[in-house]
């Protein structure tokens, strides 16, 4: 079986930076991988590589055995790939409600009733919020929507950049069950990018390090965590 | 009073052109941060081709109904208009997105000269007159309204309003606001962010075409410098309302215009554009980002 996205030998530079230097990572289909690594080792630009912004400069990326290296960004999105990026990225001057509605514009807005009810029920912040201008809300409110907006697209695999950043411990332990409640009884496959890696790698199926812009081990989540190395890599913040 | 209300009817026939054409030139910028300096030349275009719609109507079909020829008339103009904008965009503006910051402004202004100095060429150098389409006048207490003044009200109210519900509740206007808050985004949610950009010098264009239309019909001539002195006019207009703001843009425009006529109806007529510029220069320095403009202020 093929898996649903490869990443092969792939390099992005900014201008003559290189920010990844030849990067392998698989993700199943209904899997969870998260990938973890210091500040700057290059996880969020490979998770943007993987939407083609920027794109590769060598290397391959596959989705569904579908070459995407050089697909313009939009259209990635359409082959259901959703991404709650770094930042967050809330349109501010867009309220709650219409930032959900842009995260359903792939389906122009079919299953968005439906859809809005369910990101509610798992974000009930979110529906007091619902009228609010984006850019007001507070940054744990503002990572709940940006999930949930890259929740509306009905994606075939979610990247989440750090969705636990700026979030009181019990939202993280809450957004961390969504998750996983998702996977387990829609199959959603999901490759995160975590600072918390306790949480996240006790959450994962698989996951991969990432120093200085390459992998250097991977392994079962719980595998992981158990390493010796990986413990003292994350807590001395990447260094070997 | 009489007087009064009269200019208040002339600055706001006049406004509403100037209005019509700010659209253009706020929407622009809010999507992609430049100043489209041809916009003003889409304008006088758009009024060029209504000419010629209009001398090709009245020769074939004489005696066609005026509303006919005006709705004519307006529908090619913003087919023209549009095709040359979204021909802009595509061949001069769009290669040069995401370079330096003057390069856009530069083919901007070239843009402009290139397309006056067409218009020059091809339909001459000399004004273009055309006979009063529509010449009814009604007198209502005392104050002498055209029209040709209600008419350019009443269109320039309805236009507007269809284009604030395709801006605000229309997936095409949503798609609009957010490739202008932020366009990697945008695309990262299946936004075509290049055919949304297209969409937008068309609107602009269309409504810039509508506005040429009335000043031909308002003024009932036309030439190829027309497209300067209203443009600046109606750029001011938008900076004035807070440039990237909708109703900014409105709003520009009619004080422009009706600073325009009030001035020229007490003071004298020669300096009604540095009347209208010391107000610009005055708003600004008390509110820099104009009139209804958003100061920047956003959590991070």
């Amino acid at each position: 079986m093929t898996a649903l996205l490869q990443v092969k030998a792939v390099e992005t530079y900014y201008g003559n930076i290189r920010a990844l230097a030849g990067v392998d990572v698989e993700v199943q289909k209904g899997e969870i991988v998260c990938l973890i690594g210091a500040n700057g080792a290059g996880k969020s630009t490979l998770m943007m590589t993987i939407c083609g912004s920027p794109q590769a400069r060598t290397g391959q990326i596959l989705f569904e055995g579908r070459d995407i290296t050089r697909m313009p960004t939009h259209e990635i999105a359409r082959l259901r790939i959703a991404q709650s990026p770094e930042g967050r990225r809330i349109f501010p001057r867009m309220t709650v409600y219409e930032n959900l509605q842009m995260g359903a514009s792939l389906d122009n807005l079919k299953y968005f009733n439906e859809d809005v009810e369910k990101m509610f029920a798992l974000f009930p912040r979110l529906k007091e919020r619902q009228s609010q201008r984006g850019g007001t809300l507070s940054g744990g409110e503002q990572q709940m929507l940006s999930i949930a907006r890259a929740l509306m697209a009905r994606p075939k695999l979610l990247l989440l950049d750090e969705p636990s950043l700026g979030l009181a411990p019990l939202i993280v332990k809450g957004i961390f069950e969504a998750i996983r409640k998702l996977n387990e009884t829609e199959g959603l496959t999901v490759f995160l990018v975590e600072q918390n890696a306790f949480a996240a790698l006790k959450l994962s199926h698989r996951a991969y390090v990432m120093v200085n812009g390459q992998v250097t081990m991977s392994g079962g989540g719980r595998e992981l965590l158990a390493n010796p190395e990986v413990r003292a890599a994350y807590l001395e913040g990447g260094r070997h | 009073m009489e007087y009064f209300v009269q200019q208040l009817v002339n600055g706001l026939t006049l406004g509403s052109i100037y209005g019509m054409i700010a659209i253009g030139y706020t929407m622009v910028y809010g999507i992609i941060g430049m100043i489209n300096f041809a916009h003003g030349d889409i304008f006088m275009l758009g009024g060029f081709a209504a000419l010629i719609v209009f001398l090709a109507l009245t020769s074939l079909f004489a005696g066609v109904p005026v509303v006919i020829a005006l709705l004519v008339m307006m529908i090619v103009a913003m087919i023209m208009a549009s095709l040359w904008n979204w021909t802009i965009e595509r061949v001069a503006y769009r290669p040069l997105r995401g370079s330096f910051r003057l390069a856009p402004l530069i083919t901007a202004i070239g843009m402009s000269i290139a397309l006056s100095n067409f218009i020059q060429v091809t339909q001459g150098p000399r004004n273009k007159p055309i006979p009063p389409m529509v010449s009814s006048v009604y007198n209502i207490a005392g104050i002498t309204i055209s029209l040709k003044q209600i008419l350019i009200i009443v269109i320039t109210a309805v236009l507007l309003s269809v284009f604030w519900y395709i801006v605000h509740r229309t997936p095409l206007g949503r798609a609009q606001r957010a490739t202008e808050q932020d366009r990697k985004m945008a695309a990262l949610l299946g936004i075509d962010v290049d055919r949304t950009i297209s969409v937008t010098f068309i609107m602009g264009a269309a409504l810039a075409a509508v506005a040429g239309t009335m000043y031909l019909m308002y003024y009932g001539v036309v030439v190829f410098t027309d497209g300067f002195i209203p443009g600046v006019k109606a750029f001011t207009a938008a900076v004035l309302g807070g440039i990237g703001s909708l109703p900014g843009a409105v709003l520009g425009g009619l004080l422009i215009g009706l600073i325009e006529s009030l001035w020229s109806a007490y003071f004298t007529i020669d300096y009604k554009d540095v009347a209208t510029f010391s107000i610009l220069a005055i708003v600004l320095i008390f509110k820099p980002s104009g009139i209804l403009g958003r100061p920047e202020v956003e959590k991070v």
